[in-house]
């Protein structure tokens, strides 16, 4: 599956803003018993900025509590910031409704969670299908792309009709990065995504992100892995709601090159 | 989402779930399986009542007598007057022209003997012209003459079930002497059945003449019904005034509120008994009604567990780029398809609850259209009704919260 947007930007010679967050905070509020004037207000985010341009592959790294996962739903558009502006492709999303948000996620955002979360008791087709439900598309075509999908994630055709509880942990997660594939989504967003994998089908899986982002796709991993992180090309590292450091990565985790 | 895959996300969730699915879909199958039996037994009695009315004879007028009025301030029972006279009837029969035929009757229970067997029945003392009057046709023998009534003959017809009661089935009991209250009567004729069971069903009575239940069986003069043919069915009403004016007149009673009897035509009959049985049928309707209700409820309560036990789900599918009317969608189209699963297999085993009633009981059922169109839009009623509130929370959850559901 190749990219449309990576060709359009090859003719520009410029890579196109994809993500950009000016000064974004997130407070939550608690009410104590009910009593919304005894409410406390804790501090996700502290004013964040910094943007990602196409085809990059960033890791957002930091000990739980350092907001990495709240940052991961603003941007994934899954939830608005309380103040601040973000920017996707371009287009200020802070402020849409609810079904706004869900026109860009099914368009534009594809996610893979950790915990997987395939619809058990259904077939892995039918599970990698379900976005395109979701976006009108009639059913022969959605079987084709669902395919399509599977086997650029590295999923073998005769598990295309097990149903998704019959298969193993990374099996499962290679049909949650198919899943997410399947809309041709701009963008990637994978919540520790080898955290409920063994090392070595971490590996696997983490190779698939680096494929996928050598075929031009955008990626952002969440971890809270430094080990993890340093697959990606660049990393920024977040701790109490703060960015403390922003860096390129060597990729000393080429698995690719390893190998060779 | 387009239609068929939401059909087909449906289809899928219910089968997810055999088990519960089947047990909701129970409720709503006794609910409206309930209501479609019960409206069929309400309507097939009406249309039993009605057609038995209609079996006595057309263009029939009926006259009672009112209450006796007493000097006291106690009033006896509606009908237990004595002030019907067979001079009334002859008055009737001679003096109104839109009147055909009279037949007035007197009728009481008497046991009835015949040998060892013995039975107890309404005793129709009439004249000749009861059969025209009342449509009744004679199977064996013959009815009641004017001689008969002349000269107070011991003579008497039986109803097909009074035979079959004394003399046993298909016997032909003519030539045989029975016993009314102690005196023998010969059997002259035997009715021909005309249906019914029950509560005045003209199968069940004994006729003899009225000058012999007079004198013999009630030992006084009056009559305590007189059954009026008119000429046709457009001069009913012509006939109701002129036998209304008559018998006040007979009976020296200046003003109509005061009579002491009352002109019933077939057709006022016919109003009561109907809306009688129509109260009936709403009564019974009314109660299956609840337990449509309760499974509607069964239906709620499913579907609440339902969006609780799939919050992860839900919270997956947003995430994916389901609006807030996907989801809602989706569970009101689960909820309408359990009643509506519900309501078609409840309407066959109403159909089938209905049919071994009448089969197993002789009691006449019904089944309308309009109790099934009635079925199936309480049901998808309910459906819509009891699965909008979990639809409406499914769609409200928010996608991080849902994700993060354990």
């Amino acid at each position: 599956m190749e990219r449309r947007r990576v060709a359009k930007c090859k003719c520009f010679f410029v890579k196109a803003m994809m993500i950009e967050v000016r000064n974004i905070t997130k407070v939550y509020r608690t009410s104590l018993l009910g009593d919304s004037a005894q409410a406390i207000e804790t501090k996700v985010l502290k004013g964040v900025s910094f943007s990602i341009k196409e085809g990059e592959f960033v890791a957002i790294i930091g000990p739980s509590g350092s907001g990495k996962s709240t940052l991961m739903h603003i941007l994934g558009c899954l939830d608005a910031p309380t103040t601040g502006q973000y920017f996707f492709e371009g287009k200020d999303v802070s402020k849409l409704s609810d079904d706004e948000l869900a026109d860009i996620r099914k368009n534009e955002i594809g996610f893979v969670f950790q915990a997987f979360n395939l619809l058990s008791r259904t077939t892995v087709l039918r599970n990698v299908e379900l976005p395109l439900i979701y976006a009108n598309t009639l059913k022969d075509k959605r079987e084709e792309i669902a395919k399509k999908a599977l086997l650029s994630a590295g999923l073998e055709e005769k598990r295309f009709y097990h149903l998704s509880n019959q298969l193993s942990g990374g099996e499962m997660q290679r049909v949650a990065v198919a899943r997410a594939l399947v809309n041709d989504p701009a963008i990637i967003f994978a919540d520790e995504p080898t955290g409920n994998l063994d090392s070595k089908t971490g590996e696997l899986v983490l190779e698939t992100f680096q494929n996928l982002n050598k075929q031009g796709r955008t990626i952002i991993l969440i971890t809270h892995e430094k080990y993890i992180a340093e697959h990606a090309k660049r990393i920024i590292s977040l701790k109490d709601g703060e960015i403390i450091e922003d860096v390129a990565s060597h990729q000393t985790k080429i698995i690719g090159q390893i190998r060779e | 989402m387009l239609i068929a895959d939401l059909f087909e996300e449906t289809y899928f969730a219910i089968r997810a779930n055999k088990f519960r699915s089947g047990l909701t879909i129970l409720g709503i199958v006794i609910g409206i399986g309930s209501v479609i039996a019960m409206i069929a037994i309400g309507q097939g009695s009406t249309s039993s009542i009605e057609a038995r009315i209609q079996s006595m004879g057309s263009n029939l007028l009926t006259i009672s007598p009112g209450i006796q009025k007493s000097f006291s301030q106690v009033q006896s029972q509606r009908g237990s007057a004595q002030t019907l006279t067979l001079e009334d009837a002859d008055a009737i029969a001679n003096e109104i022209s839109s009147v055909q035929a009279v037949a007035p009757e007197l009728s009481q229970r008497y046991q009835i003997v015949y040998k060892g067997t013995n039975t107890n029945t309404q005793v129709v003392g009439t004249t000749a012209s009861y059969p025209g009057v009342k449509s009744i046709e004679i199977d064996e023998g013959s009815f009641v003459s004017e001689q008969n009534v002349n000269s107070l003959s011991k003579v008497a017809v039986l109803g097909p079930t009074v035979r079959d009661d004394l003399f046993g089935e298909n016997a032909n009991p003519v030539g045989q002497t029975i016993k009314i209250n102690g005196i023998s009567f010969k059997v002259i004729g035997l009715t021909k059945s005309k249906g019914g069971t029950g509560f005045g069903s003209q199968d069940n009575m004994v006729f003899i003449p009225i000058s012999t239940a007079q004198k013999f069986l009630a030992g006084a003069e009056y009559v305590s019904t007189i059954n009026v043919q008119a000429e046709n069915s457009k001069v009913m009403e012509q006939a109701k005034t002129e036998i209304t004016n008559l018998l006040l007149q007979r009976h020296n009673i200046t003003t109509a509120e005061a009579a002491d009897f009352s002109v019933l035509s077939q057709e006022d009959m016919l109003e009561s008994a109907s809306s009688i049985a129509d109260t009936m049928t709403i009564l019974l309707a009314s109660i299956a009604g609840i337990s449509l209700v309760v499974g509607g409820i069964g239906i709620m309560n499913m579907m609440m567990t339902t969006v609780t036990e799939r919050t992860r789900e839900i919270g997956l599918r947003k995430a994916i780029g389901a609006k807030r009317l996907d989801i809602s969608l989706q569970f009101l189209a689960e909820a309408v398809m359990l009643t509506f699963v519900g309501g078609v297999i409840g309407t066959l085993l109403g159909i089938g609850v209905a049919w071994g009633i009448t089969f197993f009981s002789d009691t006449d059922t019904k089944i309308s259209l309009f109790s099934i169109i009635l079925a199936f839009s309480v049901s998808a009623g309910i459906g819509i009704g009891f699965g909008w509130w979990p639809a409406q929370k499914a769609a409200k959850l928010n996608p991080i919260e849902a994700l993060r559901y354990e």
